[in-house]
């Protein structure tokens, strides 16, 4: 079918206007949130598997008591980069990228509206972990864990660059994370589609709304709290030291305020690609909209108010303690409404068997199980038995993997028609999913067995004569499972990506906007702006109405109210521009830098007012 | 389903658990009743758990019927009430759990007995102080007490925070340097207990662990006076030189003996080691082979520890046993 | 999406990670630990006047040191450096010299005047950690030099805290 002639020369002057450059420099000075998105994914499964590495030759040392294959020095190395890389380098970054992409695209817009700013993110976040693993390599990767507790952090326990490394790069992945929140906050709140009023959008963007609201409050308490750490051990001052007047247990208030939220930081998000896969496989909206929001913006606020639950044993008040058993108990009752509007979606519908579905399947089984060990841990006389032990290792796995990477992989597999404009093998989706599954289960579940038998955390090895042995081995070759699930999803990725099924625009019939454009979107997104009047778009029955007055020869995006959705005025977004690229290299070498002389971050600063008055005052015409 | 059968599989290792290791095999009212706490928890969250899974399996399978607004009424409301009894639910375990929490951790009386821990990178130094304080019996990584008392541990830490924890008695209470912690342990049988460190502290927090030994109250009392005293002389030449050389090699720097001058304090109390059940931390049994093998690289044994090699001319090392051994 | 790997780039980025990792395989002097003492360091301290010290810049031989000065009570006379019945380790000229094979020789042999012999007592590892500690020791240190062993003590077990 032939498009009309009008439609043909709109396509073509977007197209030029919009253009991306190609090749290296094109990569370089690129600011479409597509791109950066999908940066965002691809560099996280990267570390990804780094981390996984990691997993490996931990579980390698522990399937066999005082195993020798790795010193203590390296293991804490090896145990502080996997919990670092995880944390820090694929989970949180995995959903701020899946958000980048598809947050502009549910929501009808063509742009963040920082574009450069946001460039800037991916390049910091790049960088840290460049920086990071290039001091691995070097014998010099932190060693004190991934949450540092000092005094074991401090300069007289961890002596040399390592734990400076990480502090580091809490700044270039937070500053990163930050970034991408403003953006996707004003693109939510500013940018939508004329008529999507606040109760009409999508789930998944309430979703990321609130989660990136979360890295708000929670990123600053980090960079503050590493800073800190970074004064303490290389310009002398005394905030962890008790001798001269400091707080051990400051560390660890100011850590685990970020820390707890952090986790629902990567955990609501994935409640909302749960959300988008179940609408689409069931052909019904989401049962109970308005319950699902308050849920989540319920979460959100319970889960600053839990961080006192990872210091139980310090001796705090009672009753203080008894105030964070009652929010970590609380904190399931959002999260359990949540899955009860989805059993009632479910119910209500006839599922369709993809794989997206089954791993929505998966991960009610396995977070069901998280939340039920994460029960047992709120308790304060339960914490202080299995604190610290193998049980708390097997819960926080269980919600993270099952409440977090079995949603990403399901959402991956939702989303690859639109993303790469293939199909992914769905016999290959099924296999890798059994895998996983029963991988995952073989490695984590024995755990919370070893916890109560006394199997503490964080050691290098354990003597033979405990008890543990057994399932320490089988929690092994679980992890050999799981690798084969993890290496099949990427064949399955690599093998679609060049020879997959070519995907229609709305493969699975989903009803939000991201399905109402080509698969993979043209850089301008949508021909032209959709305007909406329900909450399933693509499921009112008759072609959707669009905005027409846009200019098509400058970025242009239409800037609507804030509750409802109607529009405001137009706005020019920038276009490529090499300054934030250059910037982020000056910023980097400044922070990497006073790892090693603290004079270079002052220096760093200066370098880079030049590129931060170019990025200001120069602006690409397309 | 396989979650079922995990259930299943859930009970089974904890009825078949271990003796001595295991934080479900309880030697005090403290760790009975977290146990049962533990029970209360699990069997509350796990029948929420299956009744969620039966749902969700039942809306995958079940014949889809029209859609009605009496329906999705009838919905609504099995949501609303599901949210309200796992509410009601929560604060059930937030009772039993503020309440099993207040019973775990009664305030002492005067008749307790007072014992000071002190961690160390990675070590238990014990104390268990008197009035004359020359009557303070110091002593390492293993820690007696008696049966039927309330023993008031006083916790510190002269480097990086440690954590104390014996499964079998109580929770875990941490070692913080600069503040001091405290912690109830009230074993009601004898027995011999695992304690281990339960706070990441470097290199060989894997291995230092302690042994607890809860006995009668007067063969306690018999062991006090006998660490009360100072070191046993030595009984044959052998022994003797063995004491020459501990007094004329890197040992005294670190290490005290007392009687004998040797007034080290940076690593454990030796005068009455022979008494004791393990080496390194509870890592060795405490016999002549592993004794003379830690003497001679510990850090083989137990890489990055404080303590350096000793490479001893044979005799020496054998006397220098010998003597250690007579140390009871 | 993706483009296929072109040849050309591909070796390109292979040939980069080598140079990458060739520059910081060796590892970083500074961050080396060796945790098993093999037999060698592990003997006592006998040489005379060795020319270089094997933990140069090492920043764990200088934490090791610095517990080790605590643990053998160099404290005891030569104080955190102050001096006092011993000569202060601060000062910008030592009478036996400041090079680290006559601070070890100093350390083994012992000097006149009170200093006294290690020879035998303390095994050769743990004499180098010591010369890298007391070298951090010179007043004149920059601010700006890279985190290593603190003057201060960081942990209360050797004095009351202040609150």
């Amino acid at each position: 079918m032939s498009a009309p002639a009008w439609e043909e020369k709109e396509r073509a002057e977007l197209a030029r206007t919009w253009h991306e450059r190609e090749g290296i420099l094109g990569r370089i000075v690129s600011v479409d949130h597509k791109t950066i998105g999908r940066r965002y994914i691809i560099t996280a499964f990267g570390f990804f598997f780094l981390g996984g590495i990691e997993a490996l030759l931990i579980r390698l040392q522990l399937a066999v008591p005082e195993n020798r294959i790795l010193n203590p020095d390296l293991y804490n190395q090896i145990f502080t980069m996997h919990g670092t890389t995880m944390m820090f380098f694929f989970a949180v970054p995995v959903m701020l990228g899946l958000g980048l992409y598809f947050v502009p695209l549910m929501v009808g817009t063509r742009n963040i509206p920082f574009p450069r700013l946001n460039a800037v993110g991916y390049w910091f976040y790049l960088f840290g972990g460049v920086y990071l693993y290039l001091q691995f390599l070097g014998n010099g990767g932190p060693d004190a864990g991934w949450f540092d507790y000092v005094p074991l952090a401090s300069s007289q326990y961890s002596t040399g660059h390592r734990v400076d490394a990480w502090v580091q790069i809490i700044n270039f992945t937070e500053i990163s994370a930050l970034i991408v929140a403003a953006s996707i906050i004003v693109t939510v709140f500013k940018q939508r589609a004329p008529g999507m009023s606040l109760n009409r959008i999508p789930l998944f963007v309430w979703a990321m709304l609130v989660s990136m609201v979360m890295v708000i409050f929670a990123m600053p308490a980090v960079i503050f709290t590493a800073g800190s750490l970074n004064s303490d051990r290389t310009i002398g001052t005394h905030l962890f030291n008790p001798a001269e007047g400091g707080d051990l247990l400051l560390w660890q208030h100011t850590f685990w305020f970020f820390g707890h939220p952090e986790v629902y930081i990567i955990f609501l998000p994935a409640l909302g690609i749960i959300s988008s896969i179940l609408s689409a496989f069931c052909r019904r909206e989401v049962f109970g909209y308005t319950a699902m929001v308050l849920a989540l913006v319920a979460t959100a606020f319970l889960g600053f108010s839990l961080w006192v639950h990872h210091m139980f044993a310090t001796g705090l008040p009672q009753i203080g303690e008894s105030f964070f058993t009652a929010a970590s108990l609380m904190i399931a009752i959002p999260t359990g409404v949540q899955m009860f509007c989805w059993v009632a979606t479910i119910w209500g519908s006839r599922p369709r068997w993809e794989p997206p579905l089954l791993y929505v399947v998966a991960f009610f089984l396995l977070f069901l199980l998280g939340g039920m060990t994460g029960v047992m841990l709120a308790s304060v006389p339960m914490d202080l038995q299995v604190h610290d032990t193998f049980f708390v290792v097997g819960h926080l796995h269980y919600v993270l993997i099952g409440g977090a990477l079995f949603p990403v992989l399901g959402g991956l597999t939702f989303w690859f028609p639109k993303m790469t404009g293939r199909m992914l093998s769905r016999r290959l989706g099924f296999w890798s999913l059994g895998f996983l599954f029963v991988g995952f289960n073989m490695t984590f579940f024995p755990m919370h067995e070893l916890g109560f038998h006394g199997m503490p955390r964080r050691v290098y090895t354990y003597l033979p004569d405990k008890g543990w042995n057994f399932w320490n081995l089988v929690s092994s070759i679980g992890t050999v499972l799981l690798a084969i699930g993890v290496v099949l999803f990427l064949v399955n990725v690599l093998r679609s990506l060049y020879r997959g099924a070519r995907a229609p625009q709305n493969p699975w019939g989903a009803e939000t906007l991201e399905w109402a454009t080509e698969s993979p979107p043209p850089v301008y997104n949508f021909l032209r702006l959709p305007v909406v009047a329900s909450r399933s778009p693509l499921w009112e029955g008759k072609e959707l109405p669009v905005v027409t007055g846009l200019a098509l020869d400058r970025r242009e995006v239409l800037v609507t109210g804030a509750l409802d959705g109607a529009p405001s005025h137009r706005e020019e977004v920038p276009g490529p521009s090499p300054w934030p690229f250059v910037a982020s290299i000056t910023m980097s070498v400044g922070l990497i830098g006073s790892v090693f002389n603290v004079w270079w971050l002052p220096a760093g600063f200066v370098v880079s007012i030049p590129p931060a008055v170019a990025w200001y005052f120069t602006e690409e015409k397309p | 389903m396989r979650r079922t059968a995990w259930s299943a599989a859930l009970l089974l290792p904890f009825t078949a658990c271990r003796a001595s290791y295991s934080a479900l095999d309880t030697a005090s009212p403290e760790a009975t009743r977290i146990t049962n706490l533990h029970w209360l928890i699990l069997w509350v969250t796990g029948v929420v758990s299956l009744a969620v899974i039966a749902a969700l399996a039942i809306a995958l399978t079940r014949r889809r019927t029209a859609e009605t607004r009496a329906g999705e009424g009838r919905r609504a409301r099995a949501v609303a009430a599901a949210a309200i009894v796992s509410t009601a639910l929560l604060l059930w375990l937030l009772t039993a759990s503020v309440l099993a929490g207040r019973a775990v951790a009664t305030p002492v009386g005067p008749g307790a007995l007072r014992i000071q821990i002190v961690g160390h990178q990675w070590w238990w130094e014990v104390r268990y102080p008197a009035d004359p304080p020359s009557d303070t019996v110091i002593t390492a990584n293993e820690i007696h007490v008696p049966v039927g008392r309330a023993v008031l541990l006083e916790l510190s830490s002269t480097d990086v925070i440690h954590s104390f924890w014996v499964p079998n008695l109580n929770g875990k209470k941490d070692l913080i340097p600069g503040r001091p912690t405290r912690h109830l342990l009230r074993p009601e049988r004898t027995g011999v207990f695992e304690g281990r460190c339960a706070e990441f502290c470097g290199y060989q927090h894997a291995h230092m662990g302690f042994v607890l030994i809860a006995e009668e109250p007067d063969r306690f009392a018999t062991w006090l006076a006998s660490e009360r005293r100072p070191a046993s002389e030595p009984i044959d030449a052998a022994a003797r030189h063995g004491r020459e050389v501990f007094l004329s090699s890197a040992c005294v720097s670190c290490h005290a003996i007392r009687g004998i001058g040797a007034f080290g304090h940076k690593a454990p109390d030796l005068t009455h080691l022979a008494s004791r059940r393990t080496i390194g931390s509870a890592m060795l049994p405490n016999t002549d082979g592993p004794l003379a093998g830690w003497i001679v690289n510990s850090q083989h044994i137990k890489p990055g520890n404080h303590m350096p090699p000793n490479l001893l001319p044979a005799d020496d090392l054998l006397d220098l046993v010998s003597y250690l051994r007579g140390l009871r | 999406m993706c483009s296929p790997f072109r040849s050309l780039s591909r070796l390109r980025d292979v040939l980069l990670l080598g140079g990458v990792l060739l520059t910081v395989g060796p590892g970083c002097q500074r961050s080396n630990r060796t945790l098993l003492e093999t037999a060698p360091m592990s003997a006592k301290a006998e040489r005379d006047r060795p020319a270089r010290n094997p933990y140069e810049d090492n920043a764990y031989a200088m934490t090791e040191g610095q517990r080790l000065y605590e643990w053998y009570n160099c404290s005891g006379c030569h104080a955190r450096g102050g001096g006092g019945i011993g000569p202060p380790l601060m000062a910008k000229t030592w009478r036996y010299g400041k090079d680290p094979g006559g601070i070890y020789t100093s350390i083994v042999e012992g000097r006149p005047n009170g200093m006294p012999s290690w020879r035998g007592k303390m095994p050769e590892y743990q004499v180098w950690q010591i010369v890298t500690y007391v070298q951090t020791l010179d007043a004149d240190r920059s601010i700006a030099s890279p985190p290593g062993p603190r003057e201060e003590h960081m942990q209360a077990g050797e004095g009351a805290s202040s609150r």
